[in-house]
């Protein structure tokens, strides 16, 4: 059986899907049997590759750099998954969306207590004005909400793919799951 | 008062009126301003020439031709003065028994009048609408004293003879209405005119309940004889007040003489009518949403079944027609259902009055047989596009309609063909457009009035009509994509088909007619950047 | 005169109800699983959330079976790609429509709009949010109103005014806008005529009302109350 090339990408997100991949413990050898990870925030690598076969986004499309992200690895992906509540829906990222992205720097850097507030002017990419799902900018293969999906589900859609059938819906996940 | 009594009264009002040499007729309509000033005026410089027992000055309903407005006519001779300003007075008196004032003059072969056919307006623009006599002596409740003389199976059949269809927008058969409401069990029933008159650009029912409220009142007092109502409402939005005004004037009078309260006619009819007054919504137009209007609740749409015929107000028994409805009823039944069924195509029977509005020459209102063209109507009767330009659609039907493009305007106005064309006959709203108009804009606009005026009780209408705006302001600034093309199509067919009411199943039409005739609009406006060719 | 007994097939089962019952009762006691929101057993039907639209053969259009009664011989399909379809669009048109976050949402894994969208296959929702900017009323003792995870169901307006016969909560505006409000546009808290029985809370199909203090886990809502009270005032007024 050919290895399958798979990277993923940490857009605006909390990390905790990556964790979910981590948490299919042992079995991690088994996808490493399916798998060769070429990108990843878990592996040391710095530039998206040329060609993956599956790339699994966390994350929802926060930043100009997301979106630049994104797109590169849609270029460079055969298959590209939505991973987690904030890739499918914007989740979490997207409570800003009702007042827009300067309104909750100012709630978060100024209006709460600290010792010297001020919106940081580096460190901070440049936040769109909206924080919103992947697929509102590049066509998505396969949705798996949750917050985060579970392992199992991960490892149901990772062998699934391997075996060369793209699962759908239901996946035993749900949005908040 | 009996029949005879009235009758005898509307003859000498008649006499009176034949009295005096030369008739001034004044529009007071919304439409045409001014016109206490020139009344004043007119009065003033016929009192000047002691010529006070020869001519009457009447102020009167519209005239239709609003454009030309504020209009005069003259009668016996015939003349209809244009733009008459209080300071024109004397030269309209003046040329009373001589020529007419060629100034002013509308001229007289003008194919606006020529091409119509008034019958709910055939005394629009001639009486005193808040005179009872003048109604009477031009042969008004002549339909109502004949219902009498019959049974009420026999008043319903004769409509049900004639072929009327409701005129508020959807073309239920009037008749089979009626038979319905009156064959449904209730201790009591009720009768309800639909005046909440709410498109944009429509004027149609304003006009009628502001030119011949007594029309309307005696279409509904056969009515509620005809099914057993003792008790009816007329809702009418407040947004009329020269209408509320008239029509309680016009229910005082009826009540005085007679025509309405107990044993009417000294028969054994009972009947009161009240005015609602509609706040504002839309919605309140849709008929069980109006019910709950008028019971003292949020106007919100019930399903149906069960239709009001059998379960309406307060749970009674109701019958609900429209203001141009209840006034086709008094002709019927003095003319007869031959003569009305005579007039106009196959299915769709008599006439119909329409708003004429938008990039057209003669803006008013028409009134023609049902059949007529779509062309005779904008170019004839219309007078065509003004300022050069070409002829582009024309929106019929109201927000909820469709716009028809230049290659149908050979078709004939009815229910049948305007529907098999993606629009609605509606209540009578008639928008052109011209070629400078932008389908997206004018979409856009429609689909805003009806998102606004949802009542937000079904989701598909809610937040549908709510997305559908979204996608189309996103065609407006050309940033949409081939994916919102398909995604505002497949949202126009869930609003369509899924909404609670016909507000909801309508909305679309705007959007789905323009697709279907204007597509090139649309695709003209995708933006190239935004085309997700992303997949390697 | 006993009430007709007619007979129907829905979804190729032939079943039996009585004349004056709706498809959707018909169809829950053949265990026939319709997709409703706005219905609850015990308040008035209002046929506003179009989910549980049913096809029926000789019909074009699509009939709301919870308000439509049965009649003799009617052909009903619950099911088809056309149904799934629109009621798929039609629950991510409500999650579209206020900030539905199910990850810091009270009603986590008890909400019925979730379980709606697994039910549907809804796994993303195509059309953007709306993110309208709406309050949280903490203004009550003891329940709170949070308008950002309301789907406009009107079930808390018809148990305060039909089980309750309280009528604190009715809407204010129309359309897109509409909201949920208690007596004339009063803090909940400050209501006069809200008797704090919690039956708009127990009803309520997402964590638009919910109580103060219960932790996510703890929140459960006890929507079957209804029929089971019903039914205690009805042995009593005989």
């Amino acid at each position: 059986m050919t290895m399958l090339r798979l990277a993923t990408l940490w857009l605006d997100g909390c990390s905790g899907c990556h964790m979910s991949l981590l948490d299919t413990d042992e079995r991690l050898l088994d996808l490493a049997a399916m798998y060769e990870f070429v990108h990843s925030p878990l592996v040391d690598s710095k530039h998206f590759p040329e060609a993956a076969d599956v790339v699994l986004i966390e994350g929802a499309v926060s930043s100009h750099e997301d979106v630049a992200r994104l797109r590169l690895a849609r270029h460079h992906s055969r298959l590209l998954i939505a991973v987690g509540d904030c890739a499918v829906t914007g989740n979490v990222p997207a409570l800003r969306n009702a007042t827009g992205a300067a309104a909750m720097l100012r709630t978060v850097y100024l209006d709460q207590p600290a010792l010297n507030p001020q919106i940081p002017a580096t460190d901070l990419p440049v936040l769109l004005e909206l924080a919103l799902p992947l697929h509102h900018f590049v066509t998505v293969d396969l949705f798996i909400p949750g917050c985060p999906p579970g392992a199992e589900t991960l490892l149901t859609a990772l062998t699934g793919l391997a075996a060369g059938t793209v699962p759908g819906p239901p996946l035993s996940t749900r949005f908040g799951a | 008062m009996h029949r005879d009594e009235l009758r005898r009264r509307a003859a000498e009002h008649r006499l009176h009126l034949e009295g005096f040499a030369h008739h001034l007729l004044v529009c007071s309509s919304l439409g045409c301003a001014h016109n206490d000033a020139l009344i004043t005026a007119l009065r003033r410089s016929v009192a000047e020439r002691g010529m006070e027992s020869r001519v009457l000055i009447r102020k009167t309903g519209c005239m239709g031709l609003c454009a030309l407005g504020p209009l005069v006519a003259v009668q016996p001779e015939g003349w209809l003065y244009q733009h008459v300003r209080p300071e024109d007075a004397d030269v309209v008196v003046a040329s009373l028994g001589q020529q007419p004032s060629e100034q002013l003059l509308v001229p007289p072969d003008l194919p606006f009048f020529a091409r119509q056919h008034k019958n709910v307006l055939a005394l629009s623009g001639r009486i005193d609408p808040e005179s009872l006599d003048d109604y009477l002596a031009a042969g008004g409740y002549a339909g109502l004293f004949a219902a009498l003389d019959m049974r009420p199976a026999e008043v319903i059949r004769r409509i049900q003879e004639s072929g009327l269809r409701g005129r508020g927008g959807a073309g239920y058969p009037t008749g089979l209405k009626w038979a319905t409401v009156a064959k449904a069990r209730g201790a009591r029933k009720y009768i309800i005119c639909n005046a909440d008159e709410g498109d944009p650009g429509a004027f149609m029912d304003r006009s009628i309940l502001e030119s011949t409220p007594h029309a309307v009142l005696e279409g509904m007092i056969i009515a509620a004889y005809a099914v057993g109502a003792c008790q009816g409402y007329i809702y009418v939005r407040a947004e009329y007040p020269l209408a509320v005004h008239r029509l309680k004037l016009a229910i005082r009078q009826a009540e005085r003489h007679n025509l309405l309260g107990h044993a009417i006619c000294g028969l054994n009819l009972d009947l009161a009518i009240q005015i609602r007054l509609g706040a504002g919504a839309f919605v309140c137009g849709e008929e069980t949403a109006l019910i709950e209007s008028v019971e003292g609740r949020r106007g919100i749409p019930r399903p149906r079944p069960p239709y009001p015929a059998e379960k309406g107000l307060w749970g009674y028994p109701t019958l609900i027609n429209n203001v141009e409805t209840y006034a086709n009823v008094g002709p019927i039944i003095d003319r007869g259902s031959r003569w009305f069924a005579a007039l106009g195509t196959e299915a769709s029977k008599g006439t119909k009055v329409f708003a004429l509005t938008g990039k057209i020459v003669h803006t008013g209102l028409i009134e023609v047989p049902m059949g007529t063209t779509l062309r005779e109507i904008v170019f004839d009767i219309g007078g065509g596009i003004p300022d050069g330009h070409g002829f582009k659609a024309v929106q019929t039907g109201g927000p909820s309609g469709g716009c028809i493009p230049a290659e149908h305007l050979d078709a004939p106005v009815s229910y049948e063909s305007l529907s098999e064309l993606g629009s609605i006959m509606g209540s009578g709203g008639m928008i052109v457009m011209d070629d400078t108009s932008s389908m997206i804009d004018i979409v856009k606009y429609f689909i805003e009035f009806c998102m606004d005026e949802s009542c937000g009780k079904c989701i598909p209408c809610r937040v549908g009509t709510a997305q559908i705006h979204r996608l189309l302001t996103a065609f407006q600034e050309r940033t949409a994509t081939e994916a919102d093309l398909a995604q505002l199509e497949m949202l126009c067919d869930l609003v369509k088909n899924t909404s609670l009411c016909g507000l909801g199943q309508s909305a679309p039409n705007p959007v789905l007619s323009t697709l279907r005739y204007f597509r090139q609009e649309y695709l003209d406006r995708i933006s190239e950047s935004r085309q997700p060719e992303d997949r390697p | 005169m006993s009430e007709p007994i007619l007979t129907l097939v829905v979804d190729g089962l032939q079943v039996s109800g009585l004349a004056s019952e709706t498809i959707l009762k018909v169809a829950r006691e053949n265990d026939i699983a319709i997709p409703t929101l706005c219905w609850l057993e015990g308040l008035s039907s209002l046929g506003a959330c179009r989910l549980c639209m049913v096809e029926i053969e000789g019909s074009p259009k699509l009939h709301p079976a919870c308000v439509t009664p049965i009649q003799e011989g009617m052909v009903v399909a619950t099911r088809s790609e056309r149904l799934h379809r629109y009621r798929k669009a039609i629950v991510e048109l409500l999650f579209s429509e206020r900030n539905h976050i199910c990850a810091v949402c009270v009603a986590n894994g008890h909400c019925e709009l979730q379980d709606l969208a697994v039910q549907l296959g809804v796994d993303h929702i195509r059309f953007p949010g709306r993110s309208p900017q709406l309050a949280v009323d903490a203004s009550h003792a003891r329940f709170v109103l949070d308008h950002n995870r309301c789907v406009l169901c009107m079930r808390c307006v018809r148990v305060c005014g039909e089980i309750e016969g309280a009528h604190t909560w009715d809407v204010k505006n129309r359309g897109i806008r509409s909201l949920i409000v208690a007596d004339f546009e009063t803090p909940w808290g400050l209501s006069e005529t809200c008797t704090g029985c919690g039956k708009c809370v127990q009803v309520c199909p997402t964590g638009a009302l919910f109580e103060k203090g219960r932790p996510v886990a703890e929140t459960h809502k006890k929507r079957p109350f209804l029929p089971y009270l019903m039914a205690n005032r009805a042995r009593e007024h005989r």
